[in-house]
């Protein structure tokens, strides 16, 4: 019995940070179809703002309100990230959508280029970087108008930008030159997050031992479900967005203004991602190669609940979570000892995290032959990509 | 009130300029789909109050014709105005904001939502949009009762004769100027064809809003003011619906 609630809890707590690295990606790419490999990136920024969030408690004034940080961190993480998923949005993906290949290729590239930027970001690097945005940008707006309506203004506008970022490395690397402005903030090392003390200590029922910060990303997860839910069931604004992803055009006919709907969902699926990165800190330190780690489990979760389906991606990441649990510590062994030989070897080889992860992936491969569509197949006509 | 079709508006003003009192006016609308040429300058104008049929056998424009004038195509040259402003440039969702309404041909009812959130997006088209108005006049319940008793179900799951009440209801809490309406009557049962027919004539009664209307059905083509027959993507005759001859009706109407 103690084995039940054991598995049960572990489960639980493997699926809920998978739940809630997945429902972002749910709400991007099952409702809007779009590939966006920089999702995992997305998870990074939001677990660097709690960083940041957290070294401003850590010391002054704050001090005081260090227990409850994580509370503020949240917030923060969900609007910075989703401010960051709306830039990518607006930048990038709003010029891609109908086309997936090149939507998946650009944004792993913003993928790679997000991750090398917090390793390498310091003053003098921002600094640079802001100016030459800066530059680029006002430029079209202050010189005459009439010099961007020729035939040759494209080069004219390139030239601006290679002009504006010649500028910035120029101002980046003379900044570069004072010690202080030129350390990075992060570096590429991981970094540790301290939590505050209640989410370190763990909480025994019978000889099931219960860490707090596991309990509290289960709860934290369960908030997101229902407010998403909620969301989108009840709000003005989740009724444009399932309406816009069930039939785009006719949507637009009926007055519903597109674009911003789009632009929105994609912030609220960022936001979430922030949200999840937050919760991972929790758990051990972060670094830049975060996402990387959870984007293919991410897909894979959505994949296998059903593309557009929220309760889907519940089931999916749970059973992942109890499966992964259950074949990773082995204890088929212990409910039954007695087990043929060749059998135990089997489970004791596949009895460590990682070789459960292949193990689960080749059974997800093998479900995903049986039912293509996943565990809730969406109805009636598809979802448009 | 007066039902025929001769009513008011086939007041001797009929032949004065088009443009002068219209509330849409096409003028030389020309548009591709890729490299085929599917509108060839079309001249078209509904003014207030009128209802307006476009017919035509398949495949010569008449759909294309109300998606641009929507905005879901964009015309290689000409002008799309409605009251007098060029929209030829805005996208939809300000056009249906502008006041026009359209129930295309296959209904696109939204398929996972509820019947009764169909009617909300209806709404979007209203000043302030869903946000500010979440009120389903009931009219559309008079109009077509059916609908009330399945506010709860999906619309994807209503037969096409509810679709279609369903679009046409969807389009009306919007409070059009202008009522698109796409072969409302295609594949739909005899008995639901009369129920539509019949709230159409009672919105332009009640309402004095006008419809522009593809459709096949003789008997409902009749019911209009004024005609325009297309021909290979060109308007090729026009004329009021009195004046149908039978040979017009041979030509252009497939029945």
């Amino acid at each position: 019995m103690d084995l039940l609630y054991d598995t049960l809890f572990n489960g639980l707590a493997i699926g809920s940070v998978l739940v809630l690295a997945a429902l972002g990606l749910a709400v991007v790419f099952g409702l809007m179809g779009v590939i966006n490999m920089a999702h995992g990136e997305l998870m990074m920024i939001g677990a660097y703002t709690t960083y940041v969030v957290q070294n401003l408690f850590k010391t002054g004034p704050l001090e005081s309100l260090f227990p409850i940080y994580i509370l503020i961190a949240i917030p923060a993480a969900f609007l910075i990230s989703g401010l960051a998923g709306l830039l990518l949005e607006k930048t990038v993906i709003r010029r891609l959508y109908g086309r997936p290949l090149e939507t998946l290729l650009a944004t792993w590239g913003v993928s790679l280029i997000l991750q090398q930027f917090v390793r390498s970001v310091s003053t003098a690097f921002f600094v640079g970087l802001l100016v030459a945005v800066a530059i680029g940008v006002i430029t079209p707006l202050v010189s005459p108008p009439a010099l961007w309506q020729k035939r040759s203004s494209p080069l004219l506008r390139t030239g601006s930008w290679v002009v504006a970022g010649a500028i910035g490395i120029g101002l980046a690397s003379a900044l570069g030159q004072v010690m202080v402005l030129d350390t990075p903030w992060f570096s590429a090392r991981n970094i540790d997050v301290t939590a505050p003390e209640w989410l370190r200590e763990s909480i025994s029922l019978g000889s099931l031992n219960m860490p707090t910060a596991r309990l509290f990303i289960i709860a934290l997860t369960a908030v997101c479900l229902l407010a998403v839910n909620r969301f989108l069931q009840k709000s003005v604004w989740g009724i444009r967005i399932r309406a816009v992803t069930q039939n785009r055009s006719m949507s637009s006919c009926l007055g519903i203004p597109t674009e911003q709907v789009d632009a929105l969902t994609f912030l609220v699926g960022s936001g979430l991602a922030g949200v999840a990165g937050a919760a991972l800190t929790l758990l051990g330190p972060v670094g830049p190669n975060l996402g990387g780690s959870y984007i293919v489990d991410c897909f894979m979760v959505v994949v296998l609940g059903g593309v557009g389906k929220l309760a889907g991606t519940l089931v999916a990441a749970l059973g992942i979570g109890v499966l992964s649990f259950v074949i990773g510590s082995g204890s088929l062994l212990v409910v039954w000892p007695t087990m043929p030989v060749a059998l135990n070897e089997l489970v004791t080889f596949f009895a460590t995290s990682s070789m459960a992860k292949v193990l689960v992936f080749a059974l997800v491969v093998l479900f995903l032959q049986i039912r293509p569509a996943g565990l809730f197949p969406q109805k009636g006509r598809m979802v448009e990509a | 009130m007066a039902t025929n079709s001769r009513g008011a508006l086939e007041a001797p003003n009929r032949n004065l300029d088009p443009t002068a009192t219209s509330l849409l006016s096409v003028q030389g609308l020309n548009v591709f789909y890729g490299e085929s040429h599917i509108l060839r300058d079309v001249d078209l104008t509904v003014r207030p109050g009128q209802m307006v049929c476009l017919i035509g056998r398949n495949g010569v424009g008449k759909t294309t014709l109300l998606k641009t004038v929507i905005g879901l195509l964009q015309q290689r040259g000409g002008r799309v105005q409605l009251e007098g402003e060029d929209v030829s440039s805005l996208g939809p969702h300000h056009r249906a904001r502008r006041g026009i309404g359209y129930v295309p041909q296959g209904r696109e009812i939204i398929p996972q939502l509820t019947v009764r959130e169909n009617l909300l997006l209806g709404l979007e088209a209203l000043p302030g949009g869903l946000a500010r108005n979440r009120h389903i006049d009931p009219v559309v319940f008079e109009l077509f009762p059916i609908l009330e008793s399945f506010l709860n179900r999906r619309g994807g799951d209503l037969s096409g004769g509810q679709q279609q009440q369903l679009a046409i209801a969807r389009a009306l809490l919007g409070k059009p100027r202008l009522l698109m309406l796409d072969e409302p009557t295609e594949g739909i049962q005899p008995s639901v064809v009369l129920d539509i027919e019949r709230a159409v004539k009672r919105i332009i009664a009640t309402t004095g809003i006008s419809v522009l209307l593809v459709e096949q059905h003789l008997h409902f083509v009749r019911q209009a003011d004024w005609y325009y027959a297309m021909q290979k993507g060109g308007v090729v005759a026009s004329g009021p619906t009195g004046e149908l001859s039978q040979n017009v009706i041979e030509r252009f109407l497939s029945v």
